[in-house]
């Protein structure tokens, strides 16, 4: 327990000290989504018809650039070895590494995407639906995203595999995500994409702790 | 007392046998010099013992019971201090040292300072860690064997780097953690003397033929059947 109460310390120490690197994820976020209204036109009828598929194509873009950092710092430096030797369960290790990389990634994007919304004039209802929806998806991305960076640990060019291995893996959270935030949008309704994107969160978390420390320690030998 | 036995192991990476048929039998107190060319098989032996590398033959047990391999409770009873120092280069010597005693040990606040300050670091505890000589990290990594106790340690090249004065508080460290009951395998190009240690040739260790060895490298200590020096 201790054990995994220093590492999540450290790792928040950690984020705080190289801010530049934590806020990547949503500066991409931003920079990206403010190319589009150039792009397409400023035209408010179709930024509103593509603004939650856009947004939710650059969340996952977003929170994959940042998965390069979950495991690998650790790998070069030794801490995984060390957090092999913590004695709390590698599973454990992996949940807690995933939760304080989703409060530094996911969780930003999060917090900025009412504002994305409004950009996108996606309207008034977008303002609570956008954020909710990434709320429930992101931590499904981290989580898969998990599994993939554990694999390619030690791999050079690994950011690059990591986007062929995971983004296709993506794809159910993208429709259910874009499905979310479109049905409160037009007008449709309904809560299930909500809840599908929840059951999958809760999925992942179910199994890709285990999967990512079965990969780690394939890494560790 | 504790009691760490290895019995014919035998060792492959990377397609080439490494080591085989190699034994050891340690006692609370004893210490253990693995030496040999490089690429002789001592940090695979080190990472066997510390459960990364699963040996393809051969037991290793742990008080009379086997050690399985990935197994957290053994685990729970060693340092195992490798080439990396585990430091993040960003943190601050103290922030890193809390993060390397609250892995290994119960993190109070107290036995990181007391590393801090056993290693001659308290100066440096507030600068971060990329500002810190290659020494000095070392012995910022090297603090956590004060910071937790456990019993077995086993610390691959841990002289590397350091000064004539840390090495005399490393070798002094090892020493007082012997004399507590505790054990240490060591593998070392020679920079770290212990006192009254085994020794294992790893390079004798893979050609098994060859078991003359110069007597003086031997210890008094109990060695089964000439297994600990091949």
């Amino acid at each position: 327990m201790t054990a995994l109460v220093a590492l999540a310390r450290r790792d928040l120490h950690l984020a705080v000290a190289s801010l530049g690197e934590s806020l990547l994820g949503v500066i991409f976020f931003l920079i990206g989504l403010s190319l589009f209204p150039l792009g397409v036109g400023a035209s408010p009828d179709v930024l509103a018809r593509i603004g939650a598929g856009v947004i939710w194509v650059l969340a996952l873009l977003a929170v994959l650039l940042t998965l390069e950092r979950l495991y690998q710092g650790d790998a070069d430096d030794g801490s995984l070895e060390l957090l092999a030797l913590s004695g709390a369960p590698l599973e454990l290790v992996v949940a807690v590494k995933c939760a304080v990389h989703w409060a530094t990634s996911g969780f930003l994007l999060v917090l900025v995407s009412p504002l994305l919304a409004l950009l996108m004039g996606l309207g008034p209802a977008a303002i609570w639906a956008l954020p909710l929806a990434l709320a429930l998806g992101t931590p499904t991305l981290t989580l898969i995203g998990s599994i993939g960076a554990a694999l390619l640990v030690g791999s050079r060019r690994g950011s690059v595999l990591a986007a062929l291995l995971v983004l296709p893996l993506y794809i159910p959270v993208l429709i259910f995500g874009v499905a979310a935030v479109d049905g409160v949008v037009l007008g449709l309704g309904g809560a299930a994409p909500f809840l599908i994107l929840a059951a999958m969160a809760l999925a992942a978390l179910a199994l890709a702790p285990f999967a990512s420390a079965a990969a780690l320690r394939l890494a560790l030998e | 007392m504790h009691r760490l036995q290895g019995h014919d192991l035998a060792c492959r990476r990377g397609g080439r046998m490494l080591f085989e048929a190699l034994g050891f039998d340690l006692r609370g107190g004893d210490a253990l010099l693995l030496v040999g060319a490089n690429g002789s098989g001592k940090s695979s032996l080190l990472r066997m013992l510390a459960g990364f590398v699963r040996p393809i033959a051969g037991t290793l047990r742990w008080n009379g019971e086997e050690i399985a391999a990935d197994d957290p409770l053994w685990r729970r009873h060693l340092h195992y201090v490798g080439h990396a120092d585990s430091l993040k280069p960003l943190l601050s010597a103290r922030h890193n040292a809390a993060f390397l005693a609250g892995v290994t040990g119960d993190g109070m606040a107290a036995d990181r300072e007391r590393a801090l300050a056993h290693l001659h670091l308290r100066d440096l505890a507030d600068r971060p860690a990329r500002y810190l000589s290659s020494g000095q990290k070392r012995r910022l990594s090297l603090a956590r064997l004060v910071a937790s106790n456990r019993p077995v340690w086993l610390l691959d090249e841990p002289g590397v780097g350091l000064d004539a004065a840390a090495r005399g508080r490393l070798e002094a460290m090892i020493e007082s953690h012997r004399a507590a009951g505790g054990l240490c395998v060591v593998a070392s190009h020679g920079d770290v003397a212990l006192r009254r240690h085994l020794v294992l040739d790893m390079d004798a260790a893979l050609e098994a033929e060859e078991d003359a060895l110069p007597a003086g490298s031997r210890s008094a200590h109990t060695i089964e059947g000439g297994d600990a020096v091949r």
